[in-house]
């Protein structure tokens, strides 16, 4: 008498997972695209979250007070992208990079994360990227 | 060719011989049967190939190690992982920083838990500890053909290179890194004995086990030595990212973390479920489908991790272990699971439920929910494989999925701990109960009623922390009632323990993450900036060279209500291996709150920088609170020892 009555409870407990599971599953994934990907899905891109990931266009940076804009390309598409995050170090024309946020109705990506892309392997910096350019003009340590 | 690469393998191959052998000898055992049937015993000496196996693993660790300190490049791994310029002491864990090295290290615990396990057993010459024995030699025997087919870190360099690249940056910025992986490979590889205790269950004749709960003694120290090890190792790896990674947060439901985080929560499981096995003599095949599944989780994070599926500091490169675990996973579970449907039907529980209302019942429902924890992290970390892998296309889980599913689950399992502690074995008086639950209910309530009055007013967070204060009392009223009277209280203070750490880290978890504050900003030298009650004045922007890397800092002069409150200096360190620089966060942390600060930019000439600030409430003490489960794990297994009488 009481065992169909312990099945009942936990076939509610597991009807209930899959409710919870069914919406928010679907409701939470971000799509990783690149700009081509995004140009194809045309209005229907507008305000969805994804992942936006291509190469910083040469002369496209701009530093607007705390805004940063460039155009991000991947050699067939390229989209504009505005955040107001501070860059990281590294950050330069030519790399890649990945953002997160959505499109906007201007035509514009909105950014509210901005990664630089790396691969496993360690790469020795390139020139330009030299640490020692950077620390040439920094106060010692050992000056002090 | 250096004396290393001679010896760990030929330590390897020795191994892989020694294992096929035992493994011969083991199946003998099993055949001939009772000791004396035959004039020779072969198990001894099957046993004796553990220990060896221990022994050439210990040699071959140890050779590792020295030739990292020796910096030997002849040796490929070294080659691979080491430098001149790091300090010795990163050299030497750097055993566990690259993939070959870790295989390697996953083989020396493997070999110790297995020495460890046949020794203390070694009275015990029954089918079911022979068939165990066999188990962890079948397991190690993977585990040599991969590291000598796929990870072999002792390939001969012919013409050493000079120096080395050193290891990964990140690992090597912080203590964490010494602590971190060593608990959790304790963790990890320990679930391969309760693995193999509960194959052999089912493999052997259980003429040895007075009855079928007497498995459930036999492996609880085997499972709650790991767990409590994989328990705390699993918070030092939120610990480190968050010292080391500058983010600012210790969990991101991240595929490496949930990979560590899926065996926590079966294992969790389990433990709850032998006891129901251990008292009421139900649930036998249960609980070993749990052993199982646990297992085959740790290979499948091991997969995950390693096989360069994810990206993530723990995948280092691109590896070929990935079809070797695969092989070994597909065939763990269709042996696991032939065995289960073939042998199962003959494990029935002897006892039956006899009222609903008892802690049977509830303990059915702990594992129903742990289960469905599990089940939404595994959908959530492999879902995105396995579409990747389908449709060719790239997505992530959000948080917000974790979060909206682990958030209500966590809540139905602090009811479930307050009710359960409170409930006895058998039958529930439901006056009694009402009588055990008013003090406590009463007090959580006034309590959540000050923490709202505090401010505190996020919905899922004040239902945390009263459900959370509530079996907080639940549990002080029962340790204040019983004193050391009951027959079982060594254990069940221990129980009491764990259960209080994790209580703190729910707690301290919820607080901090809703009640975070970040915010990004840009100094200029000598400028305060007001932020959470702290101010923050650039004071000067340093460079330094140090051996291995250099080092880049921004002394930030830090001042709580009009008084110095010291000095944080959050750097970006330049390896010669990394294209970009590493940041190490800065952290102001007290039992209150920490101030938690990152470098994200700086001019060159140093006259100002960009920093990010956050202050998260009682981030330290999910820290405590991990070190407080692992020890209420650890006591249990002492206290679990001497055999307690009935009742409690």
């Amino acid at each position: 008498m009481q065992r169909p009555f312990l099945i009942l409870a936990i076939l509610m407990v597991l009807a209930g997972l899959a409710y919870l599971l069914w919406g928010g599953l679907e409701e939470n994934m971000v799509y990783f695209v690149t700009p081509s990907e995004l140009r194809v899905k045309g209005e229907g891109a507008v305000l969805v979250p994804v992942r936006l990931g291509g190469v910083v266009k040469p002369d496209s940076v701009r530093m607007n007070g705390a805004v940063l804009t460039f155009d991000l390309t991947d050699d067939i598409q390229t989209i504009g992208v505005t955040t107001t995050k501070a860059p990281p170090q590294m950050f330069q024309e030519g790399m890649g990079v990945v953002v997160e946020g959505s499109l906007q109705p201007g035509g514009r990506f909105l950014a509210e994360r901005l990664m630089i892309k790396h691969g496993n392997e360690y790469r020795p910096p390139a020139t330009g990227e030299m640490p020692q350019e950077i620390y040439k003009s920094l106060e010692r340590e050992s000056d002090r | 060719m250096s004396p290393v690469v001679y010896l760990g393998n030929g330590a390897i191959a020795l191994a892989i011989a020694l294992s096929l052998f035992g493994i011969l000898l083991f199946y003998a055992s099993i055949r001939i049967g009772s000791p004396g049937a035959a004039p020779w015993a072969p198990a001894p000496w099957a046993r004796a190939a553990h220990y060896l196996n221990f022994a050439l693993m210990t040699a071959a660790s140890l050779a590792m190690v020295y030739a990292l300190l020796r910096d030997d490049f002849s040796v490929s791994y070294v080659a691979h992982v080491g430098s001149r310029e790091t300090p010795r002491w990163i050299s030497a864990i750097s055993l566990w920083s690259s993939l070959e090295g870790s295989i390697l290290l996953w083989v020396w615990v493997l070999a110790a838990y297995s020495a460890l396990f046949v020794y203390l057993n070694r009275e015990r010459e029954t089918a079911l500890f022979h068939w165990a024995g066999l188990i962890l030699l079948v397991i190690q025997c993977f585990f040599y053909l991969l590291l000598a087919l796929a990870a072999n870190p002792f390939l001969p360099i012919d013409l050493p290179p000079l120096n080395g690249p050193g290891p990964n940056p990140l690992l090597q910025n912080h203590w964490l890194m010494a602590v971190h992986p060593p608990c959790l490979y304790i963790g990890y590889i320990g679930f391969s004995v309760p693995f193999a205790l509960a194959l052999s269950v089912l493999l052997s004749d259980r003429s040895d086990l007075s009855d079928l709960s007497d498995w459930t003694a036999l492996a609880r120290p085997w499972i709650l030595f790991p767990w409590s090890f994989l328990s705390i190792a699993i918070v030092l790896g939120g610990w480190w990212s968050y010292a080391v990674l500058g983010w600012g947060g210790y969990w991101a439901w991240d595929p490496v973390e949930n990979a560590s985080f899926m065996p926590w929560l079966s294992a969790t499981a389990l433990l709850h479920s032998m006891m129901v096995q251990e008292r009421r003599r139900l649930l036998p095949l249960w609980n070993i489908s749990l052993a199982v599944l646990t297992f085959l989780l740790t290979i499948l994070g091991t997969f995950l991790t390693r096989s360069g599926v994810l990206d993530s500091v723990h995948s280092f490169t691109e590896s070929h272990v990935g079809p070797y675990f695969l092989v070994f996973i597909s065939l763990a579970l269709a042996v696991s699971l032939a065995l289960l449907l073939w042998r199962g039907a003959s494990l029935k529980g002897e006892g039956r439920i006899e009222n609903l209302f008892s802690l049977e019942v509830l303990f059915l429902f702990n594992n129903l929910l742990f289960l469905s924890f599990l089940f939404v992290v595994f959908l959530g970390t492999l879902y995105p494989l396995v579409v990747e892998a389908i449709r060719g296309t790239r997505l992530s889980v959000g948080e917000p999925y974790f979060n909206q599913m682990t958030v209500p689950l966590t809540g139905m399992i602090l009811l479930l701990m307050s009710v359960g502690w409170i409930t006895p074995w058998g039958r529930g008086e439901p006056g009694r109960f009402f009588r055990q639950i008013r003090g406590p209910l009463l007090a959580s309530l006034l309590i959540s009623a000050l923490f709202v009055l505090l401010g505190i007013r996020n919905p899922a967070v004040v239902i945390l922390l009263f459900l959370s204060v509530l079996v907080f009392f639940v549990i002080l009223f029962e340790a204040l009632r019983h004193g050391g009277g009951s027959p079982r209280w060594g254990r069940r203070i221990a129980g009491l323990t764990a259960h209080i750490g994790a209580l703190i880290v729910i707690v301290a978890v919820s607080l901090s993450s809703a009640y975070e504050r970040d915010q990004e900003m840009a100094l200029k030298k000598g400028e305060g900036v007001l932020f959470g009650g702290y101010r923050l004045t650039l004071d000067r922007v340093v460079a330094e060279e140090v051996p291995q890397r250099f080092e880049v800092k921004a002394v930030i002069q830090v001042e709580r209500g009009g008084k110095p409150a010291g000095i944080l200096s959050p750097q970006m360190n330049f390896y010669p291996n990394s294209r970009e620089p590493i940041g190490s966060p800065a952290i102001r942390s007290s039992l209150l709150e920490d101030l938690y600060l990152t470098l994200i930019h700086f001019e060159k000439d140093g006259s100002s920088v960009s920093l990010r600030a956050m202050v998260s409430p009682v981030v330290s003490w999910i820290w405590v609170g991990g070190g407080v489960v692992m020890l209420g794990g650890l006591w249990s297994l002492i206290s679990g020892r001497k055999k307690g009488g009935e009742g409690r």
